[in-house]
């Protein structure tokens, strides 16, 4: 029996880029460039953040412009709860997630009653509202932002270690693509896909689209915030830039680069961004240009990402 | 409160809204006719005011300026159109939000490189520096100024749209796209003509608000917001929409900001006030927007059914 | 028992009342035709009874229970499916997949040997595996109907299950129906008269938006209006 829409899992490359993942602060050691952990763990946090928004745009067709709230409301709530004494990450990363969930099922709520550009607008501008909210209130550092004087503590390992920082951050990467394959594997992602492709017509055979678009809307928030929580964690600092629309728009180009729909889309799209960003910011100040040209030549010409190249290709 | 305080504030709205229409204007019309986002909008709207802060600064002429901020402005417009745009009428709004996206990185980079990332002070021409005696209120004539020049682009366009046998291709392209075909409409060049007086109509604004923000790289981004913000609320598509909605976010958005804090400081203590205010303040046409669409999901004026 | 009231129907889009004040009632397994020229308001009707339009005034009462104002999804959670004139499937996935996504919509689970006697029912069996956007015309139409039967509704609304179908395939479509008689209420819009006439217990004539006649086939085959409006000379199409 033919399945359309299972993804399939392929032990064996599987396992090599996992190995490959896990030796890479070895090999960062081993070149002298300890730099490249912290980087690389910035890189598996924006994979787990772009990931989340491929579940919403590549697989739920929702074109959700402000994505960048849900991360800022799990930053955010770290950087509060963290002077407030709380230290452990055990605490601090499910409240991130809870604020990223929070947060989208109120956008969700109201958004997710529009459709097509109204969404997109609405989204962006629950997210700018959320931007001002954080310029203008002082307990959250206006502009300034707010910063931590340790990273959270993790039980026995030790989280000021940038490589312990890195496996703990490749674990919740590893975790939360298992946990979205599965999801999409089950009932409910079926039918979020067949939301994507003819939402009238779900309704017409008894879906509940609105609640089970609201329910991945929160899905994908949760785990925004703790890619949030986990970015502030990692830096000691947040400010309101994190919230910038232009933020919710280099997401977006992730999940488009990467390819939007397949279930590596986000992160390959995360890691091809960033690298390419920390590759020409050396040698130019106008490297968002090369960006934008990049992003062009995508939209116009490979609208399936780097995923459809490949798969072209294979 | 002094009703002098008021009314300037009012003025002050009134100001805004204008200004958000030229915006949403072009936005509206590029949205209900081709069916298209275009957030490099408000990249036209910062090279109209670079081009005239450039021009007066080299010639000492406002009115060269604005004249040459509106033709050069359009002029990029068509290029842009006719390069890019006119790729994009078909494809998904997901691939027009990214390529206009792109098209903001890019055309920040080109005006950083020729203009650089330093703020341009643009200074009002003199003879409008001062203020003016208005029914016993004192308010800036620039700012009179920009007010009528917004009121008077607000009409024209109106009568274009109402009145124009473009304006009547306009009309009959945002309802129904094939009926305009039909009824033989030359649609590219429609488009092309539409999307010239869009860039013009941002260029307008970009170079009046120069003397009175900064003309700096990203100037565009923000105020885009807003003027989506207004589409949406007026209905995506309606001029008509678009106008009303301006004034209301203009209005709210400046009088929440000049009042609310205001009010709070009568009804809370003070310390919550000072925290409050300004942050409802700033959030409040945002609320508005999702009040509007909560009941009506299409804005106040939906174009298409 | 009556399984569908309809009373003081009314819809208007603009200046144009396209249902106006319909009363309809259907009996437990009847299979009632609504006919009428093109712009009559059948599909309409169609989509008020079934929830993708609000009605302006009127009460839909199904199994007694009024559901006027029930979303879509909940009406077919209680036993009232449509299927659509306009073909609306999902071309991407299997033909298979297409029936065991109504089978979940309907009793959220993913039951794929429930699907696979959905297929068998509207003889798409052999095209389990194909991709529903590879379908002829014919089949997608049969596929599209298979997706309402595969919510197990008990009340079908069939918008033009044969529409621009050639003889054989509308045959094909007529035996379906007839199989399906009894067994399930059917709300049929249909164009093709022979059929209509074939296979329905009541017919209801609507014009403009209005009910002007309703009874068994032979009253209307009499009925001087529905002549005059519709079946004289102006055969439909
Ligand atoms: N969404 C709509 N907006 C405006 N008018 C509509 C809409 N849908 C249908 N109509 C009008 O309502 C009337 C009935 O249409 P319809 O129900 O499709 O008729 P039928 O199915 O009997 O051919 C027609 O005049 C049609 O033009
Ligand atoms: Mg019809």
């Amino acid at each position: 029996m033919r399945d359309t829409l299972y993804i399939p899992l392929r032990p064996w490359p599987t396992l090599g880029v996992v190995a490959a993942l896990a030796l890479l602060p070895l090999a960062a050691a081993t070149l002298g460039q300890p730099f490249y952990v912290v980087f690389a763990t910035r890189v598996l946090i924006y994979a787990l953040i772009a990931t989340s928004l491929n579940l919403l745009i590549g697989y739920g067709g929702m074109v959700s412009f402000g994505h960048a709230a849900f991360v800022g409301a799990g930053a955010y709530a770290v950087a509060m709860l963290m002077p407030a004494g709380v230290a452990s990450a055990w605490l601090l990363w499910p409240a991130a997630l809870l604020a990223g969930a929070g947060f989208a099922f109120l956008v969700g709520a109201v958004s997710l009653r529009t459709r097509g550009v109204y969404f997109i607008m609405i989204t962006l501008a629950f997210a700018q509202m959320a931007y001002y909210l954080v310029l203008s209130l002082r307990v959250l550092g206006s502009d300034d932002g707010l910063t931590l004087s340790n990273r959270p503590s993790l039980g026995l390992v030790d989280l000021n270690r940038d490589t312990t920082f890195y496996y703990a951050a490749l674990a919740i990467l590893l975790a939360a693509l298992a946990g979205m394959r599965v999801l999409l594997n089950a009932p409910l992602g079926r039918a979020l896909q067949g939301i994507r492709d003819n939402e009238t017509r779900m309704e017409a055979i008894g879906f509940a689209t609105y609640r089970l678009k609201l329910l991945v809307f929160v899905i994908a928030g949760a785990a925004a915030g703790l890619g949030g929580g986990l970015l502030v964690s990692l830096n000691g600092l947040v400010g309101p830039n994190l919230l910038n629309w232009t933020q919710s728009g280099l997401l977006m180009i992730m999940v488009i680069l990467g390819g939007a729909g397949r279930l590596l889309g986000g992160a390959l799209g995360a890691v091809l961004l960033l690298v390419v960003e920390e590759a020409i910011a050396e040698h130019t100040i106008h490297w968002p240009l090369v960006i934008g040209v990049v992003l062009l030549a995508v939209v116009l010409f490979a609208p399936q990402g780097l995923s459809g190249l490949m798969r072209r290709r294979a | 409160m002094p009703p002098s305080l008021i009314a300037e504030q009012l003025l002050n709205g009134l100001q805004l809204g204008l200004m958000l229409f030229l915006l949403a204007a072009g936005l509206t019309l590029v949205f209900g006719i081709m069916d298209t986002i275009n957030l490099a909008h408000g990249s036209l709207y910062m090279i109209g005011a670079y081009i005239a802060a450039s021009v007066i600064e080299a010639s000492g002429s406002f009115l060269l300026g604005i004249a040459a901020a509106i033709a050069g402005t359009a002029l990029v417009g068509v290029a842009l159109e006719m390069a890019l745009l006119r790729r994009l009428y078909r494809r998904s709004h997901l691939s027009q939000v990214l390529a206009t996206f792109a098209v903001i990185l890019i055309a920040n980079e080109i005006v950083r490189m020729i203009w650089g990332s330093q703020p341009i002070l643009l200074n009002m021409p003199p003879a409008l520096s001062g203020p003016v005696e208005l029914l016993g209120l004192r308010y800036p004539a620039y700012r009179l100024v920009v007010i009528g020049v917004g009121l008077a682009t607000a009409v024209l366009l109106y009568l274009l749209v109402a009145r124009t046998r473009a304006g009547m291709w306009v009309r009959a392209g945002a309802s129904d796209r094939e009926m305009a075909e039909v009824m033989g409409v030359d649609t590219r060049r429609l488009f092309t003509l539409v999307f010239a007086i869009g860039a013009a109509l941002a260029a307008v604004a970009g170079a009046l608000l120069g003397p009175l923000l900064a003309v700096q790289v990203g100037m565009g981004e923000n105020v885009l917001i807003l003027a989506f913000v207004v589409i949406t609320i007026g209905g995506i598509g309606s001029i008509r929409g678009a106008l009303l909605a301006s004034l209301l976010v203009g209005l709210v958005d400046t009088a929440g900001r000049a009042f609310l804090p205001y009010l709070f400081r009568q009804m809370f203590p003070a310390v919550i006030a000072a925290e409050a205010g300004p942050a409802v303040a700033s959030m409040l046409i945002y609320v508005l927007m999702a009040a509007v669409l909560y009941f009506r999901p299409t804005g106040l004026f939906p174009a298409r059914g | 028992m009556t399984m569908l009231r309809v009373g003081g129907l009314q819809k208007h889009f603009g200046g144009v009342l396209a249902v106006d004040d319909v009363d309809l009632e259907l009996a437990e397994g009847e299979l009632h035709a609504v006919i009428g020229p093109n712009g009559a308001g059948k599909t309409t009707l169609i989509h008020l009874l079934s929830g993708a339009l609000k009605a302006d005034a009127g009460v839909i009462v199904l199994d007694g229970r009024d559901v006027t104002r029930l979303a879509m999804h909940r009406r077919v959670r209680l036993g009232l499916a449509r299927s659509y004139q306009i073909t609306s499937v999902f071309p991407n996935i299997t033909v298979l997949e297409n029936l065991a996504l109504a089978v979940q919509g309907a009793s959220g689970r993913d039951d794929r040997d429930r699907a696979r006697t959905e297929l068998g029912a509207v003889g798409l069996g052999a095209r389990a595996d194909d991709l529903a956007g590879a379908l002829a015309h014919g089949e997608r139409r049969r596929l599209e109907l298979g997706l309402a039967l595969a919510t197990g509704a008990r009340l079908l609304l069939l918008d033009e299950p044969m529409a621009g179908m050639g003889p054989e395939e509308a045959a094909r479509i007529v035996d379906l129906l007839s199989a399906l008689k009894r067994k399930r209420t059917i709300l049929l819009v249909e164009h093709d008269m022979d059929a209509v006439f074939r296979l329905a217990d009541r017919i209801t004539t609507l014009v403009d938006g209005r009910v002007i006649a309703s009874g068994a086939p032979e009253e209307i085959r009499r009925h001087p209006e529905v002549r005059r409006a519709y079946l004289g000379e102006e055969a439909p199409q």
